[in-house]
């Protein structure tokens, strides 16, 4: 077993344990190479990628543009708010007109779930997903398994609590795919409005309270509360969420071990998570940024190696 | 499939010793010299000329592998894709005499992109290649070794592959002949 067994990546839902498990041994080798003096290797000379951006995204714009630059792609970049998209152009449009331009591989988010499916139907070039609506964020989950998997060894039968809002949360979903195929037990916390209903059938365990999800788990995935995608008030105020399920020093230091505490930013300092548990060495927040990089040039890599000449 | 031991067990310990004191002889204690091994199978080449050298400087003998699956020029031009090895470099090139050290030396490839990979570490003062085995005349670009411990003249159908008492049970050299060239 030494190829993907999908030709996009769309979600970590279509990827089989083999896939991630081959994602993250080329992701080692990746991290080795963005800590040389030359953070560069010239294997993808030949490859052309697009960046599309049709919602707002900083660390992960430039997460993907880094892994591109440091494998030798050409990269150009798009985004919506300075675009065509806004004259009324289609999405099929847009992306066809770029891919008359010689593009081998397309990078996109969009705010609706299944339009990096959509596209990776009916275009030539590879697709990755880097965010579709409130679906999935493949490379995002991939990057949390493997921090989780250099700080505590492997991710197999770690317990894993994610807390917020999950119905907004295309990271929860892909998580929850991620670290349930690598064989780790996961928990979702959050008020009851931001908790989807039959979440529980995806075979997870459902906590609304944030002290006893925190004392049974290793590591705590804090999500951001995504106001942008709420259309209602889900809770009173942020200043209730942030009392019933903000993490603070004092409860971390209150709990019998030491969990590892993630955050896929960005972070609303005071609401989700206090400064000074952002800023602890428990925190592993800016490892996640950097195992970023590396995650997303395996994933270019090994797609890249797919593409016919 | 026609087997034929080029060398032996004897002939290959003989070899290796041979090449270590001719590393020593242009090298002198190692003080400013490094040897690296290119991933997979110049590793193992290392390994021996490390432990040997050592035997005979009784100093440390510094000591790395380099992987180059990413600096190939065959990327997408093969069915599966490269998968890398891991690289271990941790002490800097900078103005060192590198001794880049593989097994076979063939087609000259695998060199090149050592060549390659090894800038990523800075700027050596020099750069040698030692091989245990030089295929003569199959070379695809100008590159020879400076340290050879056997040359062979072979076809390129055939395949030439060095064994290893750590890994294989018995060190020997063994060139394969496919049968249709009988």
């Amino acid at each position: 077993m030494n190829n993907l067994s999908v030709d996009h990546l769309i979600g970590i839902k279509d990827l089989t344990r083999e896939d991630i498990e081959l994602i993250f041994s080329t992701a080692d080798s990746f991290k080795e190479v963005i800590n040389r003096p030359i953070k560069k290797v010239p294997s993808l000379r030949d490859i052309t990628i697009a960046n599309l951006f049709f919602e707002n995204s900083t660390r992960t714009r430039l997460s993907f543009e880094l892994a591109e630059k440091r494998l030798s792609a050409d990269v150009v970049n798009f985004s919506a708010a300075s675009s065509s998209v806004k004259k009324g152009e289609t999405l099929i449009d847009t992306v066809n007109n770029i891919l008359s331009m010689k593009v081998d591989m397309v990078v996109m988010r969009h705010p609706n779930p299944g339009a990096a499916k959509f596209l990776s139907e009916r275009i030539g070039a590879k697709v990755v997903n880097a965010g579709d609506g409130t679906h999935e964020h493949p490379t995002q989950a991939l990057l949390d398994a493997f921090s989780i998997r250099e700080n505590l060894g492997s991710v197999e039968g770690k317990k894993v609590v994610i807390v917020g809002d999950i119905l907004h949360s295309r990271v929860a979903l892909s998580n929850i795919y991620c670290l349930q195929k690598l064989g780790a037990e996961v928990m979702v916390c959050g008020p009851t409005t931001l908790i989807p209903k039959y979440i529980s059938e995806l075979g997870v365990k459902v906590e609304h309270n944030l002290r006893k999800a925190l004392e049974w788990c290793d590591v705590a995935n804090m999500l951001r509360i995504q106001l942008e995608r709420q259309e209602i008030k889900y809770f009173p105020s942020l200043r209730e969420y942030s009392m019933q399920f903000g993490l603070n020093k004092e409860l971390l230091d209150s709990l019998p071990k030491e969990i590892v505490v993630m955050h896929p930013g960005p972070i609303n300092r005071g609401v989700e998570i206090t400064s000074d548990v952002a800023d602890s060495k428990q925190s592993i927040i800016l490892q996640q940024v950097e195992n970023g990089v590396a995650i997303r040039m395996a994933v270019i890599y090994l797609l890249a190696s797919k593409i016919e000449r | 499939m026609e087997k034929q031991v080029i060398l032996n067990k004897r002939h290959f310990e003989l070899t290796v010793n041979r090449l270590c004191y001719q590393l020593i002889e242009s090298h002198n204690d190692f003080s400013n010299t490094v040897l690296i091994g290119l991933q997979p199978r110049g590793v193992n080449v290392v390994a021996r000329l490390k432990s040997q050298l050592e035997k005979i400087l009784g100093k440390e003998v510094v000591c790395g592998n380099l992987d180059i699956t990413f600096y190939r020029d065959d990327f997408r031009r093969r069915e599966k894709p490269l998968i890398p090895s891991t690289t271990n470099i941790d002490f800097v090139i900078e103005n060192k005499n590198v001794v880049l050290v593989d097994d076979v030396l063939f087609t000259g490839r695998t060199i090149r992109a050592g060549l390659d990979a090894l800038l990523a570490f800075g700027r050596p003062n020099k750069v040698e290649l030692l091989t245990l085995i030089d295929r003569r005349f199959n070379r695809d670009l100008p590159i020879q070794a400076d340290y050879i411990g056997e040359s062979v003249d072979s076809l390129s159908s055939e395949r030439v592959s060095v064994e290893w008492k750590e890994i294989e049970g018995e060190d020997k050299v063994v060139l394969y002949t496919p049968e249709s060239n009988e």
